[in-house]
């Protein structure tokens, strides 16, 4: 299988870049890690007329902190993510997720800032971004917008970027006192689409109520799916099973899966139900080792 | 365009069309077909090339992407006349049957060898799961890269 014909840049400096993708309008691309464009060239499901290449762009290679976030660029690749000692320190549910992505050799390609602008319903980092309450950075030559992650994300493969537009970045809040979180998946095989996906975060006050609780679902809805219902009613809660369960049974009812290869509807909504109590108490069981 | 990648040491300039993939860089311009095409859809890992010393998929990856960088093939494996380590220890442990996931096994397995050269049964598997073999069970492999690890420290 062979992409269609385009032309390719590969700029060495972030203005370069956008300059090129201002110019070409909806014929440029950018491309990053590659591990879903160029199979969907390939496929012909895409054929963009001109590959915009950041490899280059040394400049976004980083994952660090600034003013209390976590910044991942975006040439930071799922194997980056996985290794680094920032991410482990700083959030657990993006640590427990990364290595789940795809297999070991596209995570040596794929990168989590274009991962999260493919808005693949059955990716996993737009489900980890909705739980922990990321923004996404787009710059073009106009400026910069920082976009929620809620706003950014649309719907089916649809972002919220403008022409001329790219992700540079992915910023992460950090919490203050105990927090922990899980990503538990389900998969066939590695490699495979998650069967069903679940992101859990959660974060205690000084007397060990609920002060923040996030929940994202991959591969059950259109796009991945924030559980805000469940997210709001466990504020201010005592955490535990019982109101694991609770938040649970709004994620089974709120998804929506398809019958397919993967399983029918049913099942996956039970597997929806299962890994939000057992993400909750894996984060619980985390925070509590905190405080 | 033109790109000028190293491939096993070796300084190789082409013209290429930009959607050019790796894989038929390797295999057709520069003529080396130890480098597998199997799924061709970024399962299978029979196109495993080692890029800057990562293993990646080579039918994901365009050939413009490798331009000034280093790519290294099963055929660059062995030096001298003499098999890599790893190579003699899939020979020696019977970590093959046809075949022809076994260029990217092996790329692979180096390529963990050299982060970690005593690793777990585990760590293997969690190492290739990008890559699939249908015939041997997956046994022997992990066996061969084992040794071959051990082998060389």
């Amino acid at each position: 299988m062979y992409p269609s014909t385009f032309d390719y840049s590969a700029p060495e400096g972030l203005e370069e870049a956008l300059g090129l993708l201002s110019e070409l309008g909806d014929e440029g691309r950018v491309l990053a890690g590659g591990q879903s464009l160029i199979p969907m060239m390939k496929l012909k499901l895409a054929a963009p007329g001109h590959l915009i290449d950041i490899n280059g762009v040394s400049e976004l290679s980083y994952i660090r902190e600034a003013n209390g976030h976590l910044a991942v660029g975006a040439l930071a690749r799922h194997a980056d993510v996985s290794s680094s000692e920032t991410v482990s320190r700083h959030n657990h549910t993006m640590s427990s997720a990364a290595p789940w992505v795809a297999d070991p050799l596209v995570r040596n390609r794929g990168t989590l800032c274009g991962s999260v602008a493919h808005c693949d319903p059955e990716g996993d980092w737009n489900s980890v971004m909705l739980a922990v309450g990321a923004s996404v950075v787009a710059r073009s030559t106009s400026g910069e917008r920082v976009i929620p992650i809620t706003d950014f994300v649309v719907d089916f493969f649809t972002n919220s970027l403008r022409p001329g537009e790219m992700v540079t970045e992915v910023r992460i809040p950090k919490y203050q006192g105990p927090a922990g979180g899980a990503y538990l998946k389900l998969e066939r095989k590695v490699g495979d689409y998650a069967t069903v996906g679940v992101a859990t975060h959660l974060a205690l006050d000084g007397a060990g109520m609920v002060a923040e609780a996030g929940l994202g679902l991959t591969a059950v809805y259109g796009h991945n799916l924030k559980v805000t219902e469940a997210e709001e009613m466990m504020i201010g809660q005592a955490p535990g099973s019982e109101l694991f369960a609770e938040a649970a049974a709004i994620a089974a009812r709120t998804c929506d899966p398809d019958d397919n290869v993967r399983g029918p509807a049913s099942y996956k909504r039970a597997v929806v139900a299962e890994y939000t109590r057992r993400g909750f108490a894996q984060a619980l069981a985390m925070a509590k080792e905190q405080s | 365009m033109q790109i000028t990648v190293t491939v096993n040491g070796a300084s190789e300039t082409r013209d290429i069309e930009p959607r050019r993939l790796l894989v038929d860089f390797v295999r057709s311009d520069v003529g080396l077909t130890g480098t597998h095409i199997g799924c061709d859809t970024t399962s299978c890992g029979a196109c495993t090339v080692l890029l800057d010393g990562q293993p990646v998929k080579s039918c994901t990856v365009l050939a413009a992407q490798a331009n000034g960088r280093e790519v290294k093939t099963v055929e660059g494996l062995a030096e001298g006349g003499e098999l890599h380590p790893i190579q003699a220890a899939f020979k020696e442990h019977h970590g093959l049957q046809c075949g022809f996931c076994t260029p990217g096994m092996m790329l692979v397995g180096s390529s963990l060898l050299e982060e970690n050269p005593t690793p777990t049964d585990e760590e293997v598997r969690w190492a290739i799961s990008g890559n699939i073999c249908r015939c041997t069970g997956y046994m022997n492999i992990v066996t061969a890269i084992q040794a071959a690890g051990q082998e060389g420290s």
